[in-house]
């Protein structure tokens, strides 16, 4: 590992880092530790907060939650990748009227949080929750993607725009046929990180009794007859939401390594595996 | 209008609510995220993995499920706090794994030869680091820092949904009272602007000062 922060290790520096890694891995070890004595200490693995677990009700209820925030996420990518290509079409366009009014969108959208989106369509027009939360999560992811795609066309060398239109082609040939392709390829791998984004936030349809997998778990976690298992209920969800995040998110990392090797990317810089809110120039 | 008039002190004590909110977690997730940043890069391998299950697992946690966890669990644990320290807790952890990769990717991008070009001066390791390493790091840290803490304070609008008072749960009483729900909310979009605005704006100004001049 080579670094501007320190040389290679010789040998006395070897001895010391590794004095260093076995005091670290005590004390972390020791952490572990007490994080589990805890557990043991406050009750945690009674066969009451567990065995709720077995039951065939319990497990279908937690299914139906996982496939609803599975729905509300495969609708949220969907719609949110469509207003996003809309609304990058707009920022694009060459007419003055249609530009001002997308970035407005755009800008607005990007800087509210999603929930407050979420709760007014909730609340002001009486949406039904599913309804309520794929339409926030679709205008702020849309507004992010469309940011990102924007991005993207930007980052095409200028030579590939301009050989496409010295060779006569017109500017919608030259956006669909030269510089949406070569931008979509290279900002594959934020478009995913985004969309993990728009995962994570499915979460947030329990703040409005969407029941989703949160939901499910909170249903079985207040139950007094279970001896309110809310720790079990967090140890069996928090896996699963993480793993498929983390899934999602290796997507784009395995994306993103495979774009910097195609030739088809070459006259455009590919895209971190970063959501778009870290997208340089913006919230 | 008058919905905003009429209600001056609630809209003042949930705006309150969210900068201290906004304000209390950025603190905690700086001081976690650098921490984290610095035993990323760390020589020590235990550090290191330490550091990487930190960043990989906040990173792909649904903030709902932390506050969840942290708010609805750890009192289990015997753990009673103010909700709005747990809240503040919640935002901070998570914040602080997308500041640490922020910080990281900032010391990776000084050039290796710096720190060679420091150290071959006979430069000790506090020298490098103070005088070379970290003054170029944070040039380039501080619009992806300031990005992230503009998502913390839109990201504390979760915590008016778990008992705190914030902003976005101002809406609950003044639905109660009978005012226009369209004009609630659009005060309170309007106070969130305020809010990253300004978060926004002083970024500007510290870029302004020491950004990276291109």
């Amino acid at each position: 590992m080579t670094t501007a922060l320190y040389d290679v290790p010789g040998p006395k520096s070897k001895r010391r880092h590794l004095l260093y890694g076995a005091g670290s891995t005590v004390v972390l070890l020791g952490l572990l530790g007490w994080l589990v004595y805890l557990l043991f200490h406050t009750g945690q693995f009674t066969a009451q907060k567990w065995t709720p677990f077995l039951y065939k009700g319990i497990q279908e209820l937690l299914l139906r939650g996982l496939g609803n925030t599975l729905r509300a996420f495969g609708y949220a990518a969907v719609f949110s990748l469509a207003l996003g290509a809309v609304l990058a079409t707009g920022r694009l366009s060459v007419h003055r009227p249609v530009r001002w009014v997308s970035t407005a969108l755009v800008e607005f959208f990007r800087a509210m949080p999603v929930l407050v989106m979420i709760f007014f369509i909730y609340v002001a027009l009486k949406a039904e929750p599913l309804t309520a939360l794929v339409a926030g999560l679709t205008l702020y992811n849309g507004s992010v993607l469309a940011e990102v795609f924007r991005t993207g066309i930007h980052a095409v060398e200028r030579g590939q725009g301009e050989a496409a239109y010295a060779l006569g082609m017109h500017k919608t040939q030259v956006m669909t046929h030269v510089l949406v392709p070569q931008a979509v390829r290279a900002m594959l791998p934020t478009i995913i990180s985004q969309l993990v984004v728009a995962l994570k936030d499915t979460s947030l349809g329990y703040l409005i009794t969407y029941e989703e997998f949160l939901h499910a778990g909170k249903l079985i976690a207040a139950n007094l007859d279970y001896g309110l298992p809310f720790i079990p209920v967090v140890m069996i969800i928090s896996p699963i939401y993480i793993g498929m995040c983390m899934l999602l998110s290796w997507c784009a990392h395995w994306v993103a390594r495979r774009q910097r090797r195609n030739p088809k990317v070459e006259a455009v810089e590919v895209g971190a595996a970063e959501p778009g809110t870290l997208l340089p120039g913006g919230p | 209008m008058n919905v905003l008039l009429d209600n001056l002190s609630l809209y003042g004590e949930g705006l309150l609510g969210t900068v201290e909110l906004t304000v209390y977690a950025s603190l905690l997730a700086l001081f976690l995220g650098f921490l984290t940043a610095a035993c990323r890069v760390a020589p020590v391998r235990s550090l290191r993995a330490f550091g990487t299950v930190w960043v990989t697992v906040l990173r792909n946690t649904p903030l709902t499920l932390l506050f969840f966890a942290v708010l609805l669990g750890l009192p289990r644990f015997g753990l009673v706090l103010p909700f709005q320290m747990f809240a503040v807790l919640a935002l901070g952890c998570y914040t602080s794994a997308f500041i640490c990769e922020a910080v990281r990717s900032g010391i990776n991008t000084v050039p290796v030869g710096q720190g060679e070009a420091a150290r071959s001066l006979g430069m000790t390791f506090p020298q490098t680091l103070g005088d070379v390493v970290l003054p170029q790091a944070f040039r380039t840290v501080i619009p992806p820092i300031g990005s992230t803490l503009i998502a913390l304070a839109k990201n504390s609008a979760i915590a008016g949904s778990f008992s705190v008072v914030e902003l976005l749960g101002t809406y609950r009483t003044l639905s109660e009272l009978g005012y226009s729900i369209i004009w609630t909310f659009i005060w309170i979009a309007v106070g969130y602007l305020i809010v990253t605005l300004s978060i926004s704006a002083l970024f500007h100004v510290l870029e302004k000062r020491w950004g990276v001049a291109r």
